[in-house]
């Protein structure tokens, strides 16, 4: 997986990059959850990648398994993952009000407020 | 003494509340205001004319010096009474000349915190305090010349005061800092007793001219001085007090007060000379054109203000003696005939002097009040008005060539200001009696109390000047040089030069007045006009339009409004950034380790590839969607393989929770249209494909580094003996980093509030056709899936799961039910609105943090009571779980009503 990562990482940011240049407000949304799962990956893999233990430490142990994996990066992605629902839900609800609005979900729809 | 500063600001944050209806009694608390404090301020006189000075103290920010430190003394005292005395009547004015309807609490509001700053900037004897107050009376002065907003030339006049005073602002801070580097301190009075120092100084020069554009800006000194009579479009009790009494002498007082420290110069006597005597000449000049009552008491305030500052550039004893008794003067006579001015308007409806005319039968009042200032500013006896043209008439120590110019300027410029003084006081009253409609009735004795009042005091301090004199200006005198003087003043000086130069005076001002048709019509005249179109006003306002014109030029050409255009400039200076930091930095690639890939995970990621893809891609919205959804699945597959076991719980559960809220949100849009060909696509192509090649570059040099392991040690070896939790990855997220956390859950409680603001529901969502054996079926499962939550979040701090999975859980058992028997029905099963949940999840966590305050532990450290085994942390973590379940639902529920 290490070596494969930084392809995946790559890829995901390159299509959510794509989506969110597009005019219509979903896309651009799609865009964002795409960037979103990169970036996750990116802080994930930052304590490398591989087959390794999960950092629960056993029953009767003090220290976990050798080879666990590094705590710290997944407590950091945890939290964005469940903000990036928020934020998701944000924009959809950005998205939906914009289309109550001007009736469409086109970013060039929005110009109006253009001076 | 810091109360007396803050008793307007004070005051000014309760007027607007009082009630404002013309008779009401509050109405006179105001004037109460400044009455008391003008009584407070007089009970210091005593000890003040015995030539002491009080120092207050209070710290601000010491680090730097700065601090809210006043000091009053003979100088301060003077202009304290003035602001105050003045202020008291002015308000007192104010409630008779607003009628109904006007924002009387407003401007009550305004104008006491003005006064406030006013008091401060005279008071402050630090530099920085001093300047944070002079700021604010500019920007009090802008509410108030603009206070009637609704006449496009009142908010014009109020731009062009605010920013000549402003741009005078900044060149008086930059001077400020200037002059503190020099003399080593912010204090003033530190700074005067450092004269010769900063006077030698090699800076002294720019320090002082930003200071005296500071100070010229403010009180209206050539070539700035074009503000003033446009700012008459303020209500006249503003002109009568900011304009005349108050902040136009702001200039005039620190320029008195920094004389010991900056003053006495060639350089300071010939700019302050020149200017003056200019603005001087140049007012004279512009008033014989006026007709208009306020416009020609503007300019004549700005001849006062342009003598004050010759004066002060002559810095001899005798010119600072008739400078204070000009200054005190000019506050009781203009702001006297600038209410008399506003009474005859508010009376007629008049505002041109040449329009009116033989009042003095209907308005005896009035042209009483009139008359008393007239003869002050047209420096007739018995006024003290005539004392203090007697003294600058006979002002001795000029500096030598400019003697006998000045000499001509006061002379001329007298007889103006005697024609100004006729015009206001004369013409009104006398002469054939003006055609206006209806009949002009008196003012009544409120309305006229202020302007009499102070009418009065000019005579009276005219014919009896030695308690003025002795117990207040001998006082400022001294200050001003820095040495003890007195002030001797009396009417009758005997038969000398001074004496036959105001008959010269009378007789010049009488002939002007006489012919001041012919003279309007000459300088009316074409060659004038044109003159006047190259004149700083016209400067200041191509310049404005100047910044104006480039500011919109660069909003349209930096603003599109394509929002793909913004985030394409935003992508391209971080691509550009990040690969400028790549070839600075030297970032050596590590070697691509040849290694064997188990096909399990090549087919992993080529699933997510695809489905990455497939969003390019697609036309219909729901295949996006879902391959959206399928990539969000993918992500959870490789934290199962990689030993994250909490992650792919979370992710898994926030999947299903965004696909269900994106076809909630989107199910009814209407089909996705191709709005971009491919021509228009390849610029997007290409910038995408650049800034993945460059994160991929980033995750593999972040990747080929040997993993630091020591933070991952670090909480190992303590999550079980400190933190009492075997998930190490949960331990993380409530205890050790519990403030990130906190944060964090804060910014999905506010994104949920966000949603619901944003979707106010529109109509009731309708329960579709659902099977019976998925509404029989969920019954079940809902409380399963509950007491699975439960489960999860009462063993998510040894196990995998946690609060964020479990509420997610929680969440999704309603969700089910609101599938099943729509939203209504979900609503009405969960206990708590989804809001409070939020609420009391977030009360819950910080709760839970303050655990530890008692044993004086830090707010978030973990308590653990002994033989109870259950600690703050778990709790801090039922608070993420109500939460979390919170926010969930609010946003889903929004999205399945809306």
């Amino acid at each position: 997986m290490d070596t494969l990562a930084p392809i995946l990482v790559g890829c995901l940011f390159a299509t959510g990059v794509y989506n969110i240049l597009r005019r219509s407000l979903i896309r651009v949304l799609i865009g964002f959850g795409l960037i979103s799962h990169s970036a996750n990956l990116l802080v994930f893999s930052s304590g490398g990648l591989r087959r390794g233990e999960p950092p629960v430490i056993p029953k009767g142990a003090v220290l976990p398994p050798e080879g666990f994996m590094d705590p710290l990066p997944q407590a950091l992605v945890l939290t964005a993952i469940v903000i990036g629902f928020g934020l998701t839900g944000f924009l959809a609800a950005l998205v939906v009000a914009a289309n109550r609005k001007v009736g469409s979900e086109d970013a060039d729809a929005l110009r109006e407020a253009k001076p | 003494l810091l109360w007396a500063v803050f008793a307007g600001f004070i005051a000014a944050a309760v007027a607007p509340w009082l009630p404002s209806r013309r008779a009401h009694a509050w109405m006179w608390l105001v004037p109460a205001v400044p009455a008391g404090l003008f009584a407070w301020f007089a009970s210091f006189i005593p000890r003040i004319s015995g030539l002491q000075a009080l120092d207050f103290r209070y710290p601000w920010i010491p680090g730097l010096g700065i601090g809210l430190d006043f000091r009053l003394d003979g100088l301060s005292l003077v202009f304290s009474l003035i602001i105050t005395g003045i202020g008291a009547l002015i308000f007192l004015y104010a409630n008779r000349y607003f009628g109904h309807g006007t924002r009387l609490g407003a401007f009550h509001g305004l104008m006491l915190a003005f006064m406030g700053s006013m008091l401060g900037l005279v008071l402050s004897s630090n530099l920085i305090a001093l300047y944070v107050f002079w700021e604010l009376t500019s920007l009090f002065s802008f509410f108030l010349i603009g206070f009637e907003r609704e006449q496009a030339s009142a908010r014009k006049a109020a731009w062009q005061a605010l920013l000549v005073t402003n741009m005078g602002g900044l060149c008086l801070l930059a001077g400020f800092l200037l002059l503190s580097g020099m003399g080593g301190s912010l204090d003033i009075g530190v700074l005067a007793g450092r004269g010769e120092t900063i006077r030698g100084h090699a800076l002294y020069a720019p320090a002082l001219i930003l200071v005296l554009v500071g100070a010229f800006t403010k009180s209206a000194q050539f070539p700035f001085h074009f503000w003033l009579p446009d700012a008459m479009k303020a209500p006249t009790p503003v002109s009568a007090y900011l304009h005349s009494a108050t902040m136009v002498k702001a200039g005039i007082y620190l320029l008195a007060r920094l004389h010991p420290a900056l003053g006495d110069t060639a350089l300071w006597q010939n700019v302050l000379v020149a200017c003056g005597g200019l603005t001087m000449s140049a007012s004279a000049w512009l008033a014989l054109s006026q007709t208009h009552l306020k416009s020609l008491l503007a300019y004549g305030t700005i001849w006062a203000l342009g003598t004050l500052v010759v004066l002060l550039g002559i810095g001899t004893f005798h010119a600072m003696e008739v400078g204070v008794v000009l200054l005190v003067a000019h506050s009781l006579y203009k702001a006297c005939l600038f209410m008399v001015a506003g009474i005859l308007t508010h009376q007629t409806g008049e505002k041109d002097a040449e329009k009116l005319g033989g009042l003095r039968r209907d308005m005896p009042a009035t042209f009483l009040a009139a008359l008393a200032g007239a003869v002050s500013m047209a420096g007739l006896p018995p006024s003290i008005g005539f004392i203090a043209k007697e003294l600058l008439l006979s002002v001795k120590g000029n500096p030598g060539p400019y003697r006998f110019v000045l000499l001509a300027i006061a002379l001329g410029s007298a007889m103006a200001m005697f024609h100004i003084a006729a015009m206001v006081a004369f013409r009104p009253f006398f002469l054939a009696r003006a055609r206006l409609p209806g009949r002009v009735r008196e003012a009544d004795p409120l309305f006229l109390f202020s302007p009499l009042l102070l009418g009065f005091l000019g005579f009276f301090f005219g014919l009896i000047s030695w308690p003025l004199s002795r117990q207040l200006l001998s006082p400022a005198v001294s200050v001003v040089l820095g040495r003890t003087e007195w002030v001797e003043l009396s009417l009758w000086h005997g038969f000398n030069l001074a004496l036959l130069l105001s008959l010269i005076t009378l007789a010049g001002g009488i002939t002007l007045f006489r012919f001041r048709v012919p003279i309007r019509m000459g300088l009316t005249a074409v060659p004038f006009r044109t003159l006047a179109r190259f004149g700083p006003a016209s400067v200041s306002i191509a310049l404005s339009r100047g910044v104006m014109a480039v500011a919109a030029f660069q909003t349209h050409a930096l603003q599109s409004g394509y929002l793909r255009a913004y985030l394409a400039v935003i992508l391209s200076v971080i691509l550009v950034g990040i690969g400028y930091a790549l070839r600075a930095g030297g970032v050596d690639l590590p070697a691509l380790a040849p290694m064997s890939i188990p096909w399990s995970d090549a087919a992993l990621v080529l699933f997510m590839l695809a489905a990455a893809l497939t969003t390019v891609v697609t036309a219909s919205r729901m295949l996006a969607i879902a391959a959206l959804g399928l990539v969000g699945f993918g992500m959870v597959l490789v934290f199962v393989l990689s030993g994250a076991p909490d992650l792919a719980m979370t992710q898994f559960l926030v999947e299903i929770a965004t696909l269900l809220l994106l076809l909630l949100a989107f199910y009814h849009l209407p089909r996705l249209r191709a709005h971009s060909n491919p021509v228009s696509a390849a610029p997007s192509a290409a910038l995408a494909v650049a800034s993945g090649a460059c994160v991929a570059l980033v995750a593999y040099v972040v990747m080929g580094r040997p993993p630091s392991r020591w933070m991952a040690d670090f909480f190992a070896s303590r999550s079980l003996e400190e933190a009492h939790g075997r998930n190490i990855v949960n331990v993380i997220l409530v205890d050790f980093r519990a403030f990130d956390t906190l944060g964090e859950i804060t910014v999905l409680a506010v994104a949920a509030i966000a949603v619901t603001s944003l979707l106010r529901r529109t109509y009731a969502g309708t329960v579709a056709n659902v099977s019976l054996v998925f509404r029989k079926a969920v019954r079940f499962i809902k409380p399963l899936m509950l007491v699975f939550s439960f489960f999860l979040l009462a063993t998510g701090h040894h196990a995998p799961g946690g609060g964020f999975a479990g509420g997610l859980m929680a969440a999704a058992a309603y969700i089910l039910l609101a599938m099943a028997e729509g939203v209504p029905q979900a609503r009405r099963a969960l206990p708590l609105h989804p809001k409070s949940l939020i609420g009391l999840g977030l009360t819950v966590s910080i709760a839970s943090g303050l655990a530890g305050a008692p044993l004086g532990r830090p707010f978030l450290a973990g308590v653990w009571p002994p033989a109870v085994g259950l600690g703050s942390p778990l709790v801090f973590d039922a608070g993420v779980y109500l939460l979390v379940a919170g926010v969930t639902l609010a946003i889903l529920f929004e999205f399945g009503e809306a």
